[in-house]
């Protein structure tokens, strides 16, 4: 099949990519411009390891195609620090340990980015509830849900 | 993933027309893209349909019409449905994950395929995946299975909650095709399986579904929506119960009931609705209607807990909406 062009705003940077129509938009980023970050677990939308932002929403990366997407804007967990400083979820998933083995960690914080962007992330209940799209084996659901609760506790302020 | 070409239309004639010539449409893609990659669905040719004007919310007098473009999350968080279709945004929520919500869009929710494993499995015998090979979840693993609408070919229970909600709420949808447009119910999009569970739906191929609209009610406001799964969140119905009460004076005037999880399709129950007239919003009243559910139900060996908890949904869901000042 003929390779599409697109291109995609991917966290301020415009790119240009030729694409087979089959690559899934998670492949795009980790294996057309080497933003690994972006991590592929279950490839079925199950896990939430693939999230990103998509024009400002939180999407899972691995059940679309890129190639539908020409002109849209993607954040990637590589996009989140501004100026040499950590994004305060970033900080947050440091600082309470919301991570073991680390693999499901840029999804959840995408995730969680969006979470609290979206008004969701008003007490430990509601976060648990609208982290559900992102699962982590380790279970280190309490430090993820501790650093959610205290960023957008700062994020409010 | 077999190769496929992919193709964006603008208009709604471009659409059908490609539609006409074997294209499928593709919107939010959770379902298709997914079942593209197991080759499970290998169309060759797909229709990218998000750039016509198809999305949005409106209120038209009473009703709410959904774009069938609009995406499950823009739906859920709207304030006119909110308002008026409560019954509507909390089936939404109870469904998916945030992620695919802000994905997939609400035609696409109403036409997703089934989650029977068996149907993923291209391995194993599948009457709607391969028609003639026979049904292994009949014999097979069965727990999540209907009890409500099966046949001797095809066991799989429809998994989407919003389509409960529309269809104990009577909406309609409005489609286009090559003929031009027809209204009809939602709960007449879904066939039963009968001897060919490969026809899940009513459409014509090249149809579109344009908009769904949601009837204004006398019970609207006091409705709620109850999945019982086994966790929480983020997983399909054991059993689920979408109802909506109006009580006036201490009785039921009206009362709509709809089902997930338990049937080949989402299944109104109307003996129910029908026994709770004139009665008082109460416990026993309820218990007594909910019994009707079970007429017709035929149980697997994994999913006989479906036909008790069935009507122990039914009560709790009526008794969440008679809460509802």
């Amino acid at each position: 099949m003929e390779p599409s062009e697109i291109e995609l705003t991917v966290n301020g940077q415009l790119r240009r990519l030729r694409l087979d129509p089959r690559t899934s938009l998670l492949d795009a980023l980790r294996e057309h411009l080497d933003l690994t970050g972006t991590k592929k677990g279950c490839n079925q939308g199950a896990c939430g390891a693939c999230t990103i932002l998509l024009n400002g929403k939180r999407i899972v990366s691995c059940l679309t195609l890129a190639v539908m997407h020409d002109g849209a804007e993607v954040t990637t967990i590589e996009g989140l620090m501004k100026g040499g400083e950590l994004h305060p979820l970033q900080a947050a998933f440091i600082e309470h340990e919301g991570f073991q083995c680390g693999y499901c960690t840029p999804g959840q914080i995408m995730s969680g980015v969006g979470c609290i962007a979206e008004g969701h992330a008003h007490s430990a209940e509601e976060i648990r509830f609208w982290m559900s799209g992102n699962i982590c084996r380790c279970g280190a659901y309490q430090g993820i849900v501790a650093a959610i609760t205290d960023a957008a506790g700062r994020s409010a302020q | 993933m077999i190769s496929f070409s992919l193709e964006k239309v603008n208009t709604e004639r471009e659409a059908i027309r490609a539609a006409a010539m074997g294209g499928r449409f593709i919107a939010g893609g959770t379902t298709l893209i997914d079942l593209m990659r197991e080759e499970v669905e290998r169309p060759e040719r797909l229709i990218d349909i998000n750039a016509l004007p198809m999305g949005g919310i409106r209120v038209d007098g009473a009703d709410l019409v959904i774009g069938a473009l609009a995406r499950m999350a823009e739906v859920a968080a709207h304030p006119d449905t909110m308002h008026l279709q409560p019954l509507i945004a909390e089936s939404l929520i109870e469904g998916a994950s945030p992620q695919l919500r802000n994905m997939a869009s609400i035609g696409g929710n109403l036409l997703q395929r089934v989650r029977c494993p068996y149907f993923r499995m291209l391995d194993a015998a599948c009457n709607k995946r391969d028609p003639g090979s026979g049904c292994a979840a009949i014999e097979g693993v069965n727990g999540g299975h209907a009890i409500l609408g099966t046949s001797d070919q095809c066991v799989a229970t429809h998994p989407s909650d919003l389509a409960v909600a529309l269809v104990a709420l009577s909406a309609t949808m409005r489609v286009r095709g090559p003929q031009g447009e027809r209204s009809f119910p939602v709960e007449e999009l879904y066939r039963l399986p009968g001897n060919t569970p490969h026809l899940e739906h009513t459409l014509l191929p090249e149809e579109l579904i344009v908009e769904v609209r949601v009837p204004g009610g006398s019970y609207a406001r006091r409705a709620r929506y109850l999945k019982v799964r086994d966790r929480s969140s983020y997983e399909y119905a054991l059993v689920s119960t979408a109802a909506a009460l109006d009580i006036d004076g201490g009785v039921i005037c009206q009362a709509r009931i709809a089902c997930g999880g338990v049937g080949t399709r989402p299944w109104r129950m109307r003996a129910c609705e029908a026994a709770l007239i004139r009665k008082a919003p109460d416990r026993q009243n309820f218990e007594a209607a909910a019994q009707l559910a079970l007429e017709g139900t035929h149980a697997l060996s994994g999913n006989r807990y479906k036909v008790e908890l069935l009507p122990r949904t039914i009560v709790r869901a009526l008794q969440m909406a008679g809460e509802i000042a």
